[in-house]
């Protein structure tokens, strides 16, 4: 048993009151739940202290919360770990009095709070779930029992199965911190699990909306904070990344982010280059080929116009006075002959395509830490013995 | 007498291009502290996490190329950027992960005289940053300083690809490595700002495709940092630095209030505490004026 001190963050609409901070002094085994944590504080001290939880074993994904700032489920996070955690921070802190620190319970952002750690998730997860068309759309007379499937051919959305909707991933969500209509990271998860269902018919239909909302997947900033987040390993962003990869391959080119050609541009730059041609990337993601320059979309010319001020300044800095920096495709390609084993390596990858996916196909069970270099007092034995037995022989 | 280190170092695409000031103070910053590079000029792009988003394995392969070169040096690699520590990472734990994976990536490699081996003589590749803590020593740091950087009030901003996802960047064995900066600071005599987007997304990747998203967060963390009492920021990663400095007049505009917060990379900062002149690091080339942080340091003596 040790005594923990909860910090959490409050908030009750009948006082009238805004937020504040309300420490609780609990007592519990270290590898109990910080939601223990919470349930024991309501139990003691105030039972008006407000908190969702069901399973208490990360199964129902009611207890979603913000802990030292890192959203995730409370019944999945040891008071223990979270102390560290806590106290690892206060280490380089300026602020921090030297004390034991608190454990800091917010509840999980980028969502309205209802009351304590109790938020809306109506509003920016279920309402953008449903945004997704999250059943199945299959063509076709439905058959007289079940439909039937290769199980090979579902593996690949297992992880996106995986989800048990605790909204942990929007909570941690720093592009919906940032352009609140982002689709986010849950419902686009949720959007690859019927992408990459073999029994539904309308992959293309879905990749294209996705695709052509201006908050959809080429809205995501890569920031991984899903990831950590995610109590069952779903990593949203990760599905994010293959549902660009799909709509790339299904020919998916004029979204209005310019993603695809972001993306088409910045891989025909390192086949032709070996490394990135700044310039030649600003303007092929905005105008494409020859179709782009002669015929520009809006969207084109509003953000070649937009990022001339920068240019610009950069010029007058120094930071891009050298002609290969300012003009497109004037930047050198690899030197002696690499260039073209980068080249290599795009043929054979671009017929081959694999995907290897860690989640699914777990790691080697041979793999053993490396050995430290120094060497035990076994090894030294072993090699006195052989020395040993060598001379005698 | 520590032992000198010597790694294959990795620049990077953006210390080449946009900020040419972070390679020329990389290379200041190695001399000053005795760390010899073994610079890998026949290495591609790695990728950014775009090219891995396009084709999985490409991106895998070209930098199971990058290590192999590494490789071949008998060194382990440091690189600049926390986008690329970010995107090798990645495309590394796949290639450690399964032994028939990594035979099929090194096929091709093979044709060029190139093999990527797992943990060949304990390869690791880390970012200046984790060099600088986990290897040369934050004691042996100190020793160098010649000008402590007292007074002077730094926000640290890491980059996302050093600080996510946890499990695979190594936070198992370095559970402290999202608090480097903080430590590096200090070390360096100067004062760590706290304010709330030190580990928060720059917004660079979609600065092409969602321009407001994108500025906003940029904007945001500048403002926040200045609210704080930043003299400047501090950051590992070059792409963040396009942002957070290159960008930051535009940022100020979408999040409509003055900024103007000079952003240094971290071999500039450590460079300045080891005696270097902000001339001579390039700082001159950024777009948010540094002569605050010149004259918060010409007013304190060295």
């Amino acid at each position: 048993m040790a005594e923990y001190t909860l910090k959490v963050r409050r908030y009750q609409p009948e006082s009238g009151e805004g937020a504040y901070w309300e420490e609780f002094k609990v007592e519990l085994d270290p590898s109990l739940s910080v939601l223990d944590g919470l349930l024991q504080a309501k139990d003691r001290d105030d039972g008006s202290l407000s908190v969702r939880c069901s399973c208490r074993a990360a199964i129902c994904g009611s207890c979603g919360m913000k802990i030292n700032g890192q959203s995730g489920l409370g019944c999945k996070t040891q008071v223990g770990e979270a102390l560290e955690m806590a106290e690892r921070k206060a280490s380089v802190s300026p602020s921090a009095d030297g004390g034991t620190p608190p454990i800091v319970i917010e509840p999980m952002g980028n969502m309205p709070v209802i009351k304590d750690l109790i938020t809306d998730m109506e509003s920016t997860h279920w309402t953008k779930i449903r945004r997704v068309t999250p059943w199945l759309l299959p063509h076709g007379e439905a058959p007289e029992r079940e439909y039937v499937v290769e199980p090979e051919s579902m593996i690949d959305i297992t992880q996106s199965m995986a989800c048990i909707q605790c909204g942990a991933c929007v909570s941690s969500c720093l592009s919906m911190e940032a352009d609140p209509e982002f689709i986010g990271p849950a419902a686009l998860a949720k959007a690859y699990r019927f992408v990459g269902d073999p029994r539904d018919a309308e992959t293309k239909e879905r990749l294209h909306d996705l695709a052509h909302d201006p908050h959809g997947i080429y809205d995501c900033t890569h920031c991984f904070s899903c990831i950590d987040a995610c109590p069952k390993g779903v990593a949203p962003m990760d599905q994010i990344m293959r549902l660009r990869r799909k709509a790339g391959e299904e020919g998916i080119d004029d979204d209005p982010n310019n993603g695809h050609s972001h993306e088409e541009a910045f891989v025909k730059i390192i086949e032709k280059k070996g490394t990135l041609d700044e310039a030649l990337l600003v303007q092929e993601s905005y105008a494409p080929g020859v179709k782009g320059k002669l015929k520009p979309s809006m969207g084109a010319i509003k953000g070649l116009i937009e990022s001339l001020p920068t240019v610009l300044r950069a010029i007058k800095t120094g930071k891009a006075r050298s002609a290969h920096k300012v003009i497109p495709g004037l930047h050198p390609k690899l030197p002696g002959g690499a260039q073209d084993e980068v080249k290599a390596i795009y043929k054979h990858a671009e017929e081959h395509r694999e995907e290897f996916n860690i989640y699914i196909a777990g790691e080697d069970e041979d793999f053993v830490e490396p050995e430290p270099d120094e060497p035990t007092d076994e090894t030294l034995a072993a090699e006195a013995a052989a020395a040993a037995e060598s001379e005698a022989s | 007498m520590s032992e000198q280190i010597k790694v294959a170092y990795w620049p990077g695409c953006v210390s080449r291009g946009f900020t040419t000031e972070l390679h020329g103070s990389m290379a200041i910053a190695a001399q000053k502290l005795d760390i010899e590079l073994v610079e890998l000029d026949r290495a591609n792009c790695c990728g950014a996490g775009v090219i891995a988003e396009h084709n999985q394995e490409l991106a895998d392969t070209l930098n199971a190329r990058t290590f192999a070169l590494a490789q071949q040096t008998g060194l382990s690699m440091m690189n600049i950027c926390s986008t690329c520590q970010g995107a090798q990472s990645e495309c590394q734990q796949r290639l450690d992960a399964d032994s028939s994976y990594r035979a099929h990536i090194n096929e091709v490699l093979s044709g060029q005289g190139l093999a990527y081996e797992k943990g060949k003589d304990g390869f690791t590749n880390k970012n200046f940053l984790w060099l600088l803590v986990e290897d040369y020593g934050l004691d042996r740091l100190a020793e160098k300083v010649t000008r402590p950087l007292s007074g002077l009030r730094v926000g640290p901003f890491y980059g996302c690809y050093v600080v996510r996802p946890k499990e695979r960047l190594g936070y198992d064995e370095f559970p402290e490595r999202d608090l480097y900066l903080e430590k590096v600071i200090e070390t360096l005599g100067g004062e760590v700002v706290e304010y709330d987007g030190a580990r928060k997304c720059c917004g660079f990747p979609v600065i092409t495709m969602n321009r407001d998203t994108s500025l906003r967060q940029a904007g945001t963390h500048v403002g926040d940092a200045l609210d704080a009492g930043a003299d400047c920021l501090v950051t590992p990663c070059p792409l963040c630095h396009l942002n957070l400095d290159m960008q930051q007049p535009e940022a100020a505009k979408v999040v409509n209030r003055d900024l103007g917060l000079a952003v240094l990379h971290l071999p500039q900062l450590v460079s300045l505490a080891l005696g270097a002149s902000p001339k001579e690091l390039g700082m001159s080339k950024h777009i948010a004026s540094t002569k605050w942080v010149e004259e918060r340091l010409a007013a304190v003596p060295a």
